[in-house]
């Protein structure tokens, strides 16, 4: 850790928010794609597409699906636990975090900027809530999820672990090693989300490396595999019901929720005429407030 | 512990018979396990060479096999850190460091998470499996790292002494031990702390800064030029990282040269760690005696040590050569 790093200061906490109808996780999934926006615009970097394609699931994650304290984040009993393998989509986490509590949503508008605690990817070096690891290099997270998983059974915590992981990252060959162990360790308590837009930086996954037949690989590694749209809440939250039904004790989950990478605003959604896309890239200041007024203001309000 | 049959002159280490550090780092493990219930261990198909099979028999359920999986396992290591864990993820060094540098780097030290990367069979006493094994820039590799300790033991009584300060210490660490069995000589009275170094040998005219199994070979060395006449100061420089300036400045301040001698390269192990010291601080002649930015080759230990110069010989050489530059 740097020595002058600045700590997160522990009495700095955000608002807690707890929503309680499908309309209202769909607005406040417009206010997160807002947040994105306009931090990725102040900014002037970072990663539009992915974070606005996974803006879905992560409110319902933070606002329906996790069973998380958000005041009293570092005691692992009792609650589920997120990791984020894919943390250039850092902004959609960050966004979600201060809406639901983690710290003040003022905080998101230091993103990336000299001296903020919210890194272009993230990191728990500073003790910023919400964040038990670093997260940026690929393909590290579903393994430090199977060490959390195997943490918690040790202590017969009854809480979840989830990771999320991109389908581009999944050409990591240490996905793998993570899906082989976490199947021979009989982790039940895991559950993998997998952004399956087809997109990474150089284009489509399915030209780049194609990952297919990736629901077979998943399942050939001894996982119970299921389907979703990840850019409907509802259909979401639904699937992530059904693997807690099931119950299964001794086999890892992954959830292949397909969306589409820049969700939410026409034009920077999935691939461009140019054949590019917008993993990567910032929205200029106007493209900004086009897509501002497509996505309209909320009463939950901009940072 | 404690069981010293013979005597030791004041002020004078013998040897008591040859031990394996990596049997010091097994045994220390378990204790260190019945002590502290959040302590778990990690091992990647390599458990009864690194001794860690009693652990393993008396702590099934804090034992690991992560497979030939070294990636996963750091990261894994990393993980359960997350969790309260104290995990000790272990293989040999070759594996431990540079195979998984993007793992430690990210998920261990960047993150600050309180894992132990425990790395035996370092150098060329590895012996026979030859240069693919035998790793010699692994200390370089993980000194650079920020907020990296690093613990390089010298005997097997210190091993042990060093595992029980690493599990107390919060933080990253990288321990790194060996194979062969090297005379075990130091005692429960040097104590342990890490980035404190400990002199063995007092000596006014040159210092030999050694670490791991070249520390024995230093002390050797200073008991043969003593009957010369020639006072040398050593120092077991057991933690490269913090290393201890203090000890070094003033070695280089009341001796006025220094050798340096381990079982790594010659650049980015302790040597330069020394020169760096030096040069910011008081700069002194220096030699170092290490590997010469070659790979290793099969053989038996010592006689690896013997081609690749670095024997007690190989010390005096470098302690002569020290001195006339002193003049």
């Amino acid at each position: 850790m740097a020595q002058d790093q600045k700590r997160y200061p522990a009495e700095k906490k955000g608002e807690l928010l707890q929503l309680a109808t499908l309309d209202d996780l769909k607005v406040m999934a417009r206010q997160v794609r807002r947040d994105i926006v306009r931090m990725l615009a102040l900014a002037n970097s970072g990663h539009t597409g992915g974070s606005l394609g996974m803006a879905d699931i992560f409110t319902a994650l933070y606002f329906r699906v996790l069973n998380h304290r958000p005041h009293d984040f570092g005691d692992h009993h009792g609650q589920d636990l997120l990791y984020l393998s894919n943390g250039h989509i850092a902004p959609v986490w960050y966004s979600v975090l201060a809406r639901s509590g983690y710290f003040p949503i003022a905080e998101l508008a230091t993103l990336r900027q000299i001296n903020s605690y919210l890194q272009g990817h993230p990191t728990c070096e500073s003790g910023l809530p919400g964040v038990r690891i670093a997260s940026g290099s690929l393909g590290q997270g579903l393994s430090v999820a199977v060490g959390a998983a195997k943490g918690m059974k040790m202590d017969e915590c009854d809480g979840r672990v989830f990771c999320l992981m991109g389908d581009g990252e999944c050409q990591e060959g240490q996905i793998w090693e993570a899906a082989m162990s976490a199947a021979h360790f009989g982790l039940g308590n895991l559950i993998g989300i997998v952004d399956f837009n087809n997109q990474q930086i150089d284009g489509e996954v399915s030209g780049v490396m194609g990952i297919e037949p990736f629901a077979d690989k998943w399942k050939s590694f001894g996982w119970d595999v299921y389907h979703c749209d990840g850019n409907d809440i509802e259909d979401f939250i639904a699937t992530i019901g059904k693997i807690k039904a099931a119950g299964s004790s001794d086999r890892p989950s992954v959830v292949l929720a397909v969306t589409v990478m820049g969700k939410g605003v026409p034009f920077f959604e999935g691939t461009m005429p140019d054949n590019t896309n917008w993993h990567g890239k910032p929205p200029s200041k106007e493209d900004a407030a086009k897509a501002l007024e497509i996505l309209s203001e909320t009463p939950y309000g901009d940072f | 512990m404690g069981e010293n049959n013979i005597e030791a002159a004041p002020g004078q280490y013998v040897s008591r018979g040859n031990k394996a550090t990596r049997t010091g780092f097994g045994e220390a493990l378990l204790e260190i396990g019945r002590e502290n219930p959040s302590v778990v261990a990690l091992c990647a198909d390599l458990t009864g060479s690194l001794n860690m099979n009693h652990f393993r028999d008396e702590f099934p359920d804090r034992f690991i096999e992560t497979g030939i999986a070294e990636a996963n396992m750091v990261s894994m290591a990393a993980g359960l850190a997350t969790t309260g864990k104290i995990p000790f993820a272990a293989s040999f060094a070759v594996f431990a460091t540079g195979r998984v540098f993007d793992q430690i780097r990210q998920s261990v030290c960047y993150s600050n998470l309180n894992v132990k990367i425990c790395a035996s069979h370092a150098g060329l006493t590895l012996g026979e499996d030859g240069a693919t094994h035998q790793i010699l820039e692994d200390v370089g590799i993980m000194r650079g790292l920020p907020g990296m300790t690093v613990v390089v033991p010298a005997d097997y009584s210190e091993t042990k002494r060093a595992a029980r300060a690493i599990a107390a210490y919060e933080g990253p660490v990288y321990f790194r031990f060996g194979r062969p069995s090297i005379p075990d000589f130091s005692l429960d009275s040097d104590g342990f702390e890490i980035g404190r170094s400990i002199e063995l040998h007092a000596g006014k005219d040159v210092t030999v800064i050694a670490c791991g199994i070249m520390v024995w070979k230093a002390l050797e060395a200073a008991r043969i030029l003593e009957k010369e006449g020639v006072g040398v100061r050593v120092i077991n420089m057991h933690t490269i990282k913090p290393i201890d300036t203090l000890a070094i400045v003033r070695a280089a301040h009341d001796t006025g040269a220094i050798v340096t001698a381990e079982e790594h390269q010659v650049y980015n192990g302790l040597g330069d760690a020394v020169a760096g010291v030096c040069a910011r601080n008081i700069p002194v002649p220096i030699e170092m005696v290490a590997v010469d930015d070659r790979f290793g080759e099969s053989g038996k230990p010592d006689d690896l040590l013997a081609k690749y110069k670095l024997t007690t010989e190989d010390i005096l050489e470098k302690i002569y050569l020290a001195l006339r530059r002193k003049e």
